[in-house]
């Protein structure tokens, strides 16, 4: 089981869609509503988490991306995940404050939380999933 | 005076074998010159960690006790399509492969590209069931027309990797002249230069160790994805003849290998899926390959360098997709590419890489402990790979 903590922004021919419950249903996946604004008419806000098995999860998000709900990161520190993280260093030259450097003796990859400024470059760049907004 | 792939095995089994990895064999030329070398060091391991996306896996599923026929059928497992148009029981699922529900790079794009069928091979080879849903015509003999089920590698009689084209000898180095930033299966590249991503382990590389294939060849046993596999074949567009420097590595993409492995064997510290934004998915694999120490040419061969080897720097937003403008920007070697920045067209490019060189050293390290050990031989070459070699007997 695996948890996301997303920001959904709902367009405003979504908001009357019953979103959250296709979420449930169709995906099975948990999901707990942490805020939400919306409006009829208006682009919507939601704050959630959301968690359920690797498959299903991107099943779920494959179908928001598809209605047009945008899935973005909360605001938070970018973490590292070492055990994801195969040390291939495609994010280094994408990382613009050098918080993620490479060990040219052992070809390790390491980052450094003092110097990140939550650009989330890497995020987009990784392969492996291994750089998440926590 | 040579040695022969059987006198090494007999070393192997007698635990008298002397292995070293492919970085290591040149400290040792270092130390005591290539003759020395070729007389002590019996085998050097090289090895790569990198996306390879011409993979895939037949998996051939045991039947309930009502039959059905797969073939000529649609089956997809955990949603991802995998092809069916073979005998009753077996599928290929390919790493690249989508589900339908997913956006690809509509909506703007870049898509995400969360799942694909290699998450389906990396999900099986960790133990994990998947879900496969078939539908078929139904026959006389295998009456049944739909199943849904959960099935894992111990409902498959066999699951195996047969990758039409892994190992690439040498790959290009991507970078992006255009003014928008791109999403390639080297990466995303920022504009006007703004970075330089390449895939090769360089000097670890199996075939850049071997660059005339004289030892690699069909039946050449390898380790991939944690198990004992094998080269099958030459990989599909394996090119030998490619521009090649004086110590014989190619300066362009050139060799390649076809390659099977047994799924029940792997483990998944060996192959990962990997999500490109914009491009797709990928499986990413270990592959480790020994090359025997036959004589003094083959030191020089597995004694190559990152400085010794040379890729060309291609522009992904032009001449890649529409082969407009330069073919190769510029040439660098490795150890370039490994400093951290090159230079081109007068700028300092930062450079990224999608093999993992820390990887890389693992696999070797591994299969070197592994032939200590005992638990891998070497085989030889029953036919050579198109190339230098294939008009001769493979010597050994």
């Amino acid at each position: 089981m695996k948890r996301s903590k997303v920001v959904l922004g709902f367009p405003p021919e979504r908001v009357e869609e019953p979103v959250i419950y296709n979420l449930i249903t169709l995906y099975g996946l948990r999901v707990n509503i942490l805020r939400a604004s919306i409006d009829p008419g208006k682009k919507g806000r939601m704050v959630v988490e959301i968690s359920g098995e690797d498959h299903p999860l991107a099943e779920g998000f494959n179908y928001l991306e598809r209605i047009g709900v945008d899935v973005g990161t909360l605001a938070g520190e970018i973490k590292h995940g070492e055990e994801k993280c195969v040390s291939c260093t495609a994010c280094v030259p994408h990382c613009p404050t050098g918080a993620l450097s490479v060990d040219r003796e052992t070809w390790l990859v390491s980052f450094s939380a003092e110097k990140c400024v939550v650009c989330r470059s890497c995020v987009d760049v990784c392969p492996y999933g291994a750089m998440e907004v926590g | 005076m040579g040695k022969t792939i059987e006198e090494i095995n007999a070393k192997i089994r007698s635990g008298s074998v002397v292995v070293v990895t492919a970085e290591e064999i040149t400290e040792v030329v270092k130390k005591k010159g290539v003759k020395k070398a070729a007389q002590e060091v019996d085998v050097v391991t090289t090895g790569t960690f990198s996306p390879m996306c011409s993979s895939g896996a037949f998996l051939n599923l045991k039947q309930q006790k009502e039959k059905m026929k797969f073939g000529g059928g649609v089956v997809t497992l955990n949603g991802v399509p995998a092809y069916a148009g073979m005998a009753a029981a077996d599928v290929y699922i390919g790493a690249t492969a989508l589900p339908e529900s997913d956006p690809r790079n509509a909506n703007g794009g870049p898509g995400r590209f969360r799942y694909g069928g290699a998450h389906v091979i990396e999900a099986l080879i960790r133990g994990e069931k998947v879900n496969l849903k078939a539908s078929g015509h139904g026959t006389d003999c295998y009456p049944m027309k739909n199943r849904e089920q959960s099935v894992g590698l111990e409902d498959m009689n066999d699951a195996f990797l047969f990758n039409p084209r892994n190992g690439y000898q040498n790959y290009n180095v991507a970078v992006n002249l255009s003014e928008k930033p791109i999403h390639t299966y080297l990466g995303t590249l920022k504009p006007g230069l703004g970075n330089a991503n390449y895939c090769s382990a360089g000097g670890l590389s199996p075939l850049l160790n071997d660059p005339g294939y004289r030892t690699v060849g069909i039946g050449t046993r390898v380790f991939l994805g944690g198990a004992q596999g094998y080269v099958t074949w030459p990989g599909t567009q394996h090119n030998p003849n490619a521009p090649r420097s004086d110590n014989g590595t190619p300066r362009r993409p050139a060799g390649t290998l076809a390659l099977i492995g047994d799924m029940k064997e792997m483990d998944s510290r060996w192959l990962r899926a990997v999500s490109f934004a914009g491009y797709g998915v990928s499986l990413s694999l270990a592959l480790g390959v020994p090359i025997p120490i036959l004589d003094e040419d083959m030191v020089r061969s597995v004694s190559v360098t990152d400085d010794q080897i040379t890729a060309p720097v291609v522009d992904y937003s032009r001449y890649y997709p529409y082969g407009e403008g330069e073919p190769v920007v510029a040439e660098v070697t490795y150890a370039e590419l490994r400093s951290g920045t090159i230079r081109i067209q007068g700028k300092d490019v930062p450079t990224g890489a999608f093999s993992s060189y820390a990887r890389a050293r693992e696999v070797a390290e591994h299969l070197k402990t592994c032939i200590l050990e005992g638990q891998f031989t070497l085989t030889r070459a029953q036919a050579p790979l198109p190339g230098a070699f294939a008009g001769e007997e493979v010597r050994s």
